[in-house]
């Protein structure tokens, strides 16, 4: 079944994410072999000089390392795995908190929101 | 990079009608792209050119190095819009004349497809639908090893799910130092396999840009941007 997409950001990216997102998520562990290039972009439905842009970046990041014959790897450095894992769980709580200001609430406010709301669940 | 097409101030007129005016591209090898315009914008007249099915009015085009002739033709596969395949034909009539017809053809490949499409070889043209009929006809042009595959229209009459393993189709059997040119109005549909967009308006190129570039710069998808360049 082909990936989820958005319509805005460039499909390079994207695709990007979702590797990242497997990869933190622990979909794929640190050394696994990726799939081919060929095998990602059909089992996303993308152009494969997409997925191979998309790959050639993750590798210039670190997180994913090409092995001349044998193929591409995700990386054995689980802490450049943690710290991605942070960065992405950043920008989260950045994104959520410019939500919670365009709905008027003040960062103070939204602390206590979330407080309660945590407290109503449990 | 390496280019498979090249026209040069290609302009087709039909009477009064200029068709196509003055039309120079590229195409870079091993890509997809994606030929897109209204109705009426020129696209099945500028296939028809690389095809050599037309002849144009001015200006030229090169295949690989060739002009539209004998030695063009073995290096493009071609999806024309209709069908031109005798409907007292079965399917595996056809499979054998494409493999007596092109060296590059690979008849395996073929029945491969028909089976995952659960297409039955020895049916007859005639007693399949339109979409079914459509599949045979996308089977044939891409079991063959061309350098160039040409599609007009490939998904207009399946349905959706048949869509997917169309696109499927296309993703895993070209091969990685062909191009695809796809022209199509279902542009939600194929987007995500393009590496290359061409708007064509009036018989005239408006833009000609990488997918991801256009998503980027105007940080929309292409079919939102279609629906806005061509609102009517």
């Amino acid at each position: 079944m082909a990936w989820k997409m958005n319509d805005t950001e460039p499909i390079y990216l994207q695709l990007i994410e979702k590797i990242q997102m497997d990869i933190v998520s622990g979909r794929y562990k640190p050394g696994d072999k990726l799939p081919s290039v060929r095998d990602l972009a059909v089992d996303a439905a993308v152009n494969p000089n997409t997925m191979q842009k998309a790959l050639s970046e993750l590798e210039r990041s670190g997180l994913v390392f090409s092995q001349r014959t044998s193929g591409r790897f995700i990386t054995d450095d689980s802490v450049m795995i943690t710290n991605v894992r942070q960065d992405l769980a950043m920008e989260e709580i950045r994104l959520f908190f410019t939500r919670m200001h365009q709905l008027g609430y003040s960062e103070n406010e939204t602390l206590v929101l979330l407080q309660n709301t945590l407290k109503e669940d449990v | 990079m390496e280019s498979i097409l090249q026209c040069r101030g290609l302009t087709k007129k039909y009477g009064n009608l200029v068709a196509l005016h003055d039309i120079n591209l590229d195409l870079p090898a091993g890509q997809i792209i994606g030929l897109l315009g209204p109705n009426g914008s020129g696209k099945t007249t500028l296939i028809k050119l690389i095809t050599g099915l037309l002849t144009p009015n001015e200006g030229s085009i090169l295949i690989d190095g060739f002009a539209p002739g004998a030695d063009s033709k073995k290096l493009i596969s071609y999806l024309p819009e209709r069908t031109y395949l005798s409907d007292w034909m079965r399917v595996s009539d056809v499979i054998a004349y494409f493999e007596d017809f092109y060296d590059d053809f690979r008849e395996d490949r073929a029945y491969d497809m028909l089976n995952r499409l659960q297409i039955n070889s020895s049916a007859r043209l005639k007693t399949l639908s339109k979409g079914t009929k459509e599949k045979v006809q996308l089977i044939l042009v891409m079991s063959r090893q061309a350098r160039l595959y040409i599609l007009d229209e490939p998904i207009g009459g399946v349905d959706p799910a048949a869509r997917d393993y169309i696109m499927n189709t296309i993703l895993t059997n070209y091969d990685p130092g062909a191009t695809v040119l796809i022209s199509t109005h279902l542009i939600s549909d194929i987007e995500s396999i393009l590496d290359y967009v061409i708007f064509l308006q009036y018989g005239q190129i408006t833009l000609a840009d990488g997918a991801d570039d256009i998503r980027m710069k105007h940080g929309k998808s292409i079919d939102t941007l279609f629906r806005e360049v061509f609102r009517c």
